[in-house]
């Protein structure tokens, strides 16, 4: 199928991506600026051929994709599954992505999968166990891999670190990089009550290889308090966008996708997002 | 029970509490921010049915489809992370679901539309040159195997519901007669058909999906009807790139 | 019938659907089919919006609370309730 022998491992470059959707491939192959890179859900290609996988070779040819994972379930406590460790390596084998990430989640318990990326506390046992997954995953697909933060929508009262840390100690241990999704932490952050700024000065950002950007939905908990759902259903928020431009004040350019899973528009509109995100990246120190 | 497991119940049954030492960030119990969990597995699950299973929502109706699924989904999560294979049991389960027990055709609507789900998926084979065929010679025929590329499956229904199927998809006249239909699914390169198949194609279909040589797929036929037409199933076949490769039998 | 003649009538078959092949016009080959209908990938990562419906009504089958009925396109399919009398249970023959 895909050719990839001998050609080098790319790199997502410093721009916007945005998360594929075959509804816009006819519009990505004729006229795909200013987006300069895709990102793909990697279960969505575990099938054995027909137009997705061809669709996809077409659009590797011409684009460096990221294959973002949804399913591993890397802060599950069951072992992970290697039958789907194994599709995974099968699906980057063939692709050799520019990058490959997965969440900071669970979301298969004892054979069973959720569909949903359902938060873990942030205790030594946690910590271990994330780190562990992590070194299993970049093992066995020979490649260093991003992990990203979560949305929270609440707290677990035996949780011993900070996110920031908990990351930060999973870096340390295994050498993977990070995703950092900025709608998350902004999501986190107003749900929690926290500072998105402070959250942003605590993150290791130096390993951060890849920005996500998604919009959110407004909602309410039992007390009135503001609650964020990351629905990925319309544009980035203005708050969201802010957050973007401060962290790439510290970071510089590094590539930025906008994810936009629900309500999906036309090609125009998703463009235009991309747009809004390259005049940022545009402007971030070198 | 260990902290994933509880999590994971309550997300299923959310008669179940919300497991403690979940806060909001004054402390106090999460209440609902937990049902953020709850309605995204929920959701996502039965948004995964009704991207499988179209034909099926359309025929019960979509507020039908929601609920049903939430019941599916409750009884049957995915065993993979892989969502495109998720809803295997669906045509056993609308087999006992009572609230559509008069709905006769519906198991076998959801086994064409999951037929259709691994078809779309399937690995590429390139079709067999036609005329291959011709180069046999007549006296090895009968013992010559088709194989059948990947995408190809094949639906005995006693029901008419290849042509439910169509009424529902492509906009045709639903059926008024009780008649039984066996359907083929094809991909000719990569759209999925569904082709409801004449008379003694399906058995000689089925048999050469079990491997027999055409001269016993042909009896197969025979017996079955009257009136089967070779030339109209091979046709059929061969316009559709289903047969990918013969080899000689023995 | 003879192997022979069976055979042969095969071979008879097999041209006539070889020659039907033949005049059939012959699928765009060349025509680029990826860009055709792709169906949406089951997989993402998005949450549903909100945090009621869905999840927190759960609907007890088992006592039945199930209370709809099925309220799309079947309610035009008619077709007799009756079994088929004379006709077997098929098999269901899906291979994988």
């Amino acid at each position: 199928m895909l050719d990839t022998t001998g050609t080098p491992p790319q790199t997502l470059p410093n721009a916007p991506g945005v998360g594929y959707k075959p509804q816009h491939f006819a519009a990505i192959m004729e006229d795909p600026a200013p987006v300069e890179w895709l990102e793909i859900h990697a279960e969505n290609y575990m099938g054995d051929g027909g137009r997705p996988l061809a669709q996809l070779r077409h659009l590797a040819e011409r684009f460096p994709i990221s294959v973002h994972g949804v399913g591993l379930s890397i802060g599950g406590a069951d072992p992970l599954d290697t039958d789907h460790l194994k599709r995974l390596k099968h699906l980057c084998d063939w692709l050799n992505p520019a990058s490959f990430s997965e969440h900071l989640a669970w979301s298969t318990h004892e054979g069973f999968y959720l569909n949903d990326l359902i938060a873990l506390p942030y205790t030594e046992e946690t910590v271990t166990r994330v780190a562990d997954h992590v070194a299993q995953v970049q093992d066995i697909l020979g490649r260093k891999m991003l992990l990203e933060n979560p949305s929270s929508y609440l707290a677990f009262a035996e949780s011993t670190y900070s996110e920031t840390d908990f990351l930060t100690e999973v870096v340390a241990r295994t050498g993977c990089g990070l995703l950092l999704d900025i709608n998350n932490v902004f999501i986190s952050a107003t749900n929690q009550k926290t500072g998105a700024i402070d959250y942003i000065d605590a993150f290791p950002l130096d390993h951060v290889g890849e920005f996500h950007l998604g919009g959110h939905d407004q909602d309410t908990d039992d007390t009135g308090a503001p609650l964020l759902i990351d629905s990925h259903g319309r544009e980035v928020a203005d708050p969201v966008w802010a957050l973007f431009d401060y962290t790439l004040s510290k970071t510089g350019a590094r590539p930025a996708l906008i994810e936009w899973d629900a309500n999906v528009p036309e090609w125009p509109e998703l463009a235009a997002e991309a747009a809004r995100a390259a005049t940022i990246l545009q402007k971030a120190p070198a | 029970m260990s902290r994933q497991s509880e999590f994971a119940q309550a997300i299923l049954n959310p008669d179940l509490p919300v497991p403690e030492g979940l806060q909001n960030p004054e402390g106090a119990p999460a209440g609902k921010r937990f049902s953020v969990y709850r309605n995204n597995v929920a959701v996502s699950l039965s948004e995964a049915l009704e991207v499988t299973f179209p034909v099926i929502r359309k025929l019960v109706g979509d507020e039908f489809f929601k609920a049903m699924a939430g019941v599916f989904l409750r009884q049957h999560q995915p065993n993979s992370p892989v969502l495109m294979f998720y809803g295997a049991e669906m045509p056993a389960f609308l087999e006992g679901f009572e609230p559509v027990a008069h709905l006769g055709y519906l198991p076998d609507i959801a086994r064409i539309e999951l037929a259709l789900c691994r078809s779309y998926h399937a690995a590429d084979t390139p079709p067999l040159d036609p005329t291959a065929l011709q180069a046999i010679a007549p006296d090895d025929l009968l013992k010559t195997r088709l194989h059948l590329a990947p995408p190809v499956h094949l639906v005995h229904s006693k029901w008419p519901v290849g042509s439910i199927f169509h009424a529902n998809s492509s906009g045709d006249t639903p059926p008024t007669e009780m008649h039984p239909e066996d359907i083929l699914i094809t991909r000719p390169e990569f759209d999925p058909q569904v082709t409801v198949l004449p008379s003694g194609a399906g058995a000689f279909i089925a048999a050469l999906i079990d491997n027999a040589t055409l001269g016993d797929a042909l009896k197969q036929a025979t017996i079955t009807s009257g009136d089967f037409d070779l030339t109209e199933t091979l046709g059929l076949l061969l316009s559709a790139g289903a047969i990918t490769k013969i080899s000689k039998g023995t | 019938m003879s192997y022979h003649v069976k055979s042969l009538a095969v071979a008879g078959a097999i041209a006539a659907a070889l020659t039907a092949q033949m005049t059939t016009p012959a699928a765009a080959a060349a025509k680029e089919k990826c860009y055709g209908v792709a169906l949406a990938g089951q997989n993402d990562c998005k949450a549903g919006a909100g945090t009621t419906c869905a999840g927190t009504s759960k609907v007890d089958y088992q006592g039945n609370a199930f209370s709809l009925v099925p309220a799309g396109t079947c309610a035009s399919i008619e077709l007799p309730e009756g079994r088929m009398g004379s006709l077997e249970e098929l098999d269901r023959d899906v291979p994988s």
